[in-house]
């Protein structure tokens, strides 16, 4: 058990990656609606995460050249993990974690389409020293917590969803129905809300919704860059009809010029993000991302929150802000309610366990084998969560970090818990307080202290507590019951 | 049983396995339920496949006018006859090492599998092909439920997925099946060695055999933890196999031969998962080569070397490998030089005990004809895909299909045995 009030490390553990020993005194001086707020408010502080990758108090990024996160997926990655390890902002890492599952694109095919420095570019490049459009992460960062019809446009202009889902060669002489089936079935409505009428009127929507690379186009060339274009061109000027309404009760986008197409898209999407199946889709994806994957999803919960964002007309921020503070998300009941991304265990372990020394690099290989390397989604539905998180092979790499973790801090928690370490119990309750498990039942708990006097009786002696020490942590990181947020 | 016990160290951390010794490692359970020596192997093509393309009806007009950038040239397929209409079929150029099976006759092409109503949505279709039933995409599935005949207590190795995460075919409500891909992360690390890292894994063991009541989700973790530790070692052995011939250096290849060192080092697995992924193919797929080109020799390569190589230890007769894919993909192709998700798809079967051949009939692609759906935009399907798992269930493990199934579907079931 952590020294906070319970009902803060939950909201920690589901709205940010976790407390290291440095957040304590945060968070200790907080009431649950203040920490809410804390954590929704964020744009109050600075995003200056970045600005301390390097510092020698921070868990560190390796690189074999340059460290060159905008157009190297491999730093990208650290990036990412440094972020959600050290950010001041966790909710706005946590969010865009969910959006990158929402929006799953994934890097392998970019690499195919556009060579790997300009695939990393289209998803990491944070606007500043080169030329061309942010990166997919950097929007998803931007409007974390912004209007979900206003992310949807933008997506749909990504330069990395264009690729992704082939819009880029999306034309009204031979419309491409990939982006728009998948814009109805994983981004907004769902199967079974929408026909395959639908996916053909869809897709003539967005035609001519395509790509232009910049003059000249050398893949390797940092400051080259795709970027989304609309082709008039090739754009179906016809009307489109859906089986839902789009707007003002009517069913038909009309028929308009070519010059004016691009209304269509608009069109289209907003009557998507507004659409009310939609608003529970999302609310159901929070429920179960915030508030339980144990516990059927409340109906009122459902219709609560499909109607806070109806109503706010579809920001996201009042949403996640009435989820946090609800009542479903604070009934005891749910703590440990969650399996955890692989993304969010390891960046938690890291802020429990410590830092010192922590290569985030070794970390991408331990995170592809828990299931989860990040812009490599498995396909356009994002990664199976849930239950789905664990296999034996999964639950073996997770319990392994948590040894390759304890590796490296073995000196750091030797030391600090030279004093703790005089007795068992000590030992045991100082562990516990920093990793923070769902609770343990007899059993476990008799196995670890079995452990601790396997190799003989308690004497506390430096290198009892050396080996002890590590095997517990290493057992508690790699427990089930740690597995659980 | 002798226990040996070694003791690894990989980037500092300590690997420890206890390795059994022959023959201990032909499950001791499976031995003693007496159980036949048949398996499954299941290959899953994830993405939809572009049956057409495939198995190729290069005889068929149609097919050229509607493909005219991908359409696989009559003079490069591999002819493996005409249907029962007379169209003639080829493989793709890609497929060498399927025409051999085919040849001996020991590789069934089931055209046109499918059935009524076709998902075009991946993420339901695949959880259709592994509940076996398009009204409903989640709970069991059709595996996993031949997994809860098994007599118990079940083996922990009465299957084996060599992908990362569980799919909807093997989700059972009694049995969890493995998922072992890698010798390198099967294994339990310790930040400890010598004894200290041994009783780290007795503790890790120990805290997963908590039933952990009142918290099923927390019990569900611990049963995938104590079934890891559970099967390491017996998993290492199977990793650690020398094949008879050279796999293909890729995912597939090297997941088929995991299936193979199962298979030869006696693990007793019934059931085997492998699936290999790109086939959603909506851009730039080419005809003979290019993308498709490659999946079509990832595939063919890597099923020939694993046929082979069971059939040079003699256990090809006790092997069927059957091949889907969640649906097939449309006829016409899009303006990207790819093909957009369509309807019914072609299954494989191929093993020394399946009675090779074309099976089914080959749809016409002329817009208008009944074999075809949607505007004449896909292929109707002809063959429903749970009369194939039923033959599979009934002729092959030996298993009523029909609770399994929830229905009777060998009427019309093709005779792949």
């Amino acid at each position: 058990m952590s020294q906070l009030d319970p009902d803060i490390d939950h909201l920690l553990r589901r709205a940010g990656f976790g407390v290291s020993a440095s957040e304590v005194e945060t968070f200790s001086r907080m009431s649950p609606n203040n920490a809410v707020a804390y954590l929704v408010d964020y744009e109050g502080r600075p995003d200056d995460v970045d600005a301390r990758i390097g510092r020698p108090d921070h868990s560190q990024v390796v690189s074999k050249d340059l460290f060159s996160p905008d157009i190297d997926i491999d730093d990208a990655r650290q990036r990412w993990l440094f972020r959600m390890i050290h950010t001041r902002r966790p909710l706005q890492e946590q969010m865009a974690l969910f959006w990158h599952n929402h929006f799953a694109t994934a890097y392998s095919k970019l690499v195919a389409n556009s060579g790997a420095l300009q695939a990393a570019k289209m998803f990491a490049y944070k606007p500043g020293a080169l030329r061309g459009p942010q990166g997919q992460l950097e929007l998803f960062r931007q409007d974390a917590l912004g209007n979900f019809r206003d992310l949807l446009i933008k997506v749909a202009q990504d330069a990395a969803m264009l690729v992704w889902l082939d819009g880029k060669s999306n034309t009204a002489a031979s419309p491409q129905e990939n982006f728009g089936r998948e814009v109805m079935e994983i981004f907004t409505i769902g199967v079974g809300h929408y026909t395959e009428a639908d996916v053909r009127a869809a897709s003539r929507v967005f035609t001519g919704w395509n790509l232009k690379s910049s003059e000249p186009f050398r893949r390797d060339d940092p400051n080259a860059y795709q970027a989304f274009f609309y082709s008039a061109d090739d754009h179906d000027t016809g009307a489109k009809t859906f089986s839902f309404p789009i707007a003002g009760g009517s069913h038909t986008i009309p028929e308009r010029g070519a010059a004016n197409g691009m209304q269509d898209g608009m069109d289209l999407i907003t009557a998507l993000a507004t659409h009310p199946e939609t608003a529970r889709r999302l609310a159901r994806k929070f429920w179960n991302f915030f508030v339980s994957e144990v516990q059927a999803p409340d109906p009122q919960f459902i219709e609560g929150t499909a109607a806070v964002y109806l109503q706010s007309g579809t920001e996201i921020k009042p949403v996640v802000r009435y989820v946090l503070a609800s009542p479903w998300f604070r009934d005891p009941s749910v703590r440990f309610a969650r399996y955890s991304w692989p993304p969010e265990f390891v960046a938690r372990a890291i802020k429990e366990v410590g830092w010192q020394g922590v290569s985030l690099d070794q970390v991408r290989t331990p995170l592809a084998n828990m299931g989860m390397l990040l812009f490599e989604p498995p396909n356009v539905g994002g990664w199976p969560s849930g239950a789905a998180w664990f296999s034996t092979a999964t639950m073996l790499a997770r319990s392994n970090f948590g040894a390759q973790l304890v590796v490296d801090q073995k000196e750091q928690l030797a030391a600090s818990l030279s004093s703790d370490g005089q007795t068992q119990q000590g030992l045991m309750t100082a562990m516990a307080q920093r990793i923070t498990t769902a609770p343990l039942d007899a059993g476990p708990q008799q196995a670890l202290a079995s452990y601790l006097v396997a190799g003989g009786a308690w004497t506390g002696s430096a290198e009892q507590i050396a080996t002890r020490a590590s095997g517990l942590a290493r057992l508690l990181v790699g427990s089930p019951e740690y597995q659980l947020i | 049983m002798r226990i040996s016990r070694r003791l690894f160290i990989r980037d500092g951390v300590a690997t420890v396995t206890l390795g059994l010794t022959a023959p201990a490692f032909l499950s001791a359970i499976a031995q003693a339920q007496g159980l036949s020596s048949r398996r499954l192997v299941v290959v899953y093509l994830g993405g939809g496949n572009d049956a057409l393309n495939t198995l190729i009806p290069y005889q068929d007009q149609s097919y050229y006018s509607r493909r005219p950038t991908i359409a696989v040239p009559a003079g490069q397929v591999l002819q493996v006859g005409a249907d029962a209409t007379g169209r003639g079929l080829g493989l793709h150029p890609r497929l060498g090492g399927l025409l051999n099976i085919f040849n001996e006759g020991k590789l069934a092409l089931v055209q046109r599998a499918g059935y009524p109503d076709s998902s075009r949505s991946h993420f339901e279709a695949t959880d259709i092909f592994g509940t076996a039933n398009p009204s409903t995409s989640s709970g069991s599935g059709w595996l996993g439920r031949y997994l809860d005949t098994l007599p118990k207590p079940v083996d922990a190795l009465s299957a084996w997925n060599t992908t990362g995460e569980t799919p909807r075919a093997l989700v059972s409500g009694q049995v969890g099946v493995p998922a072992i891909s890698s010798a390198n992360t099967y294994r339990f690390a310790s930040p400890n060695r010598g004894s200290a890292a041994l009783q780290e894994r007795a503790a890790a063991e120990a805290m997963a055999a908590n039933p952990a009541p009142g918290r099923p989700h927390l019990g569900f973790v611990n049963s995938t933890n104590r079934s890891a530790i559970e099967t390491i070692d017996r998993a290492a052995q199977a990793l650690n196999y020398t094949p008879t011939i050279a796999y293909p250096n890729n995912g597939f290849g090297l997941a088929l031969r995991t299936v193979a060192g199962a298979i030869v080092t006696g693990i007793g697995s019934r059931v085997y998962w492998v699936s290999t992924g790109g086939y959603d193919t909506h851009a730039e797929q080419g005809a003979g080569g290019g993308q498709y080109g490659n999946l079509m020799g990832t595939l063919g390569d890597g099923l020939f070397a694993f046929y082979s190589d069971v059939r040079n230890h003699g256990l090809a007769n006790d092997t069927t490998v059957v091949v889907f894919s969640e649906f097939g993909r449309r006829i016409a192709e899009n303006g990207s030089g790819g093909t957009d998700h369509g309807a019914a798809g072609l299954m494989m079967v191929l093993g020394g005990a399946v009675r090779g051949g074309l099976h089914g009939t080959a749809a016409s692609l002329q817009p208008g004809h009944p074999t075809l759906e949607n505007s004449s935009g896909d292929v109707r399907f002809e063959t429903d895909f749970r009369s194939v798992y039923a033959r599979l269930l009934d002729n092959w493990l030996g298993v009523n299909s029909v609770p399994i199934l929830n229905g009777d579907f060998r009427a019309g079931a093709p005779a792949i045995f």
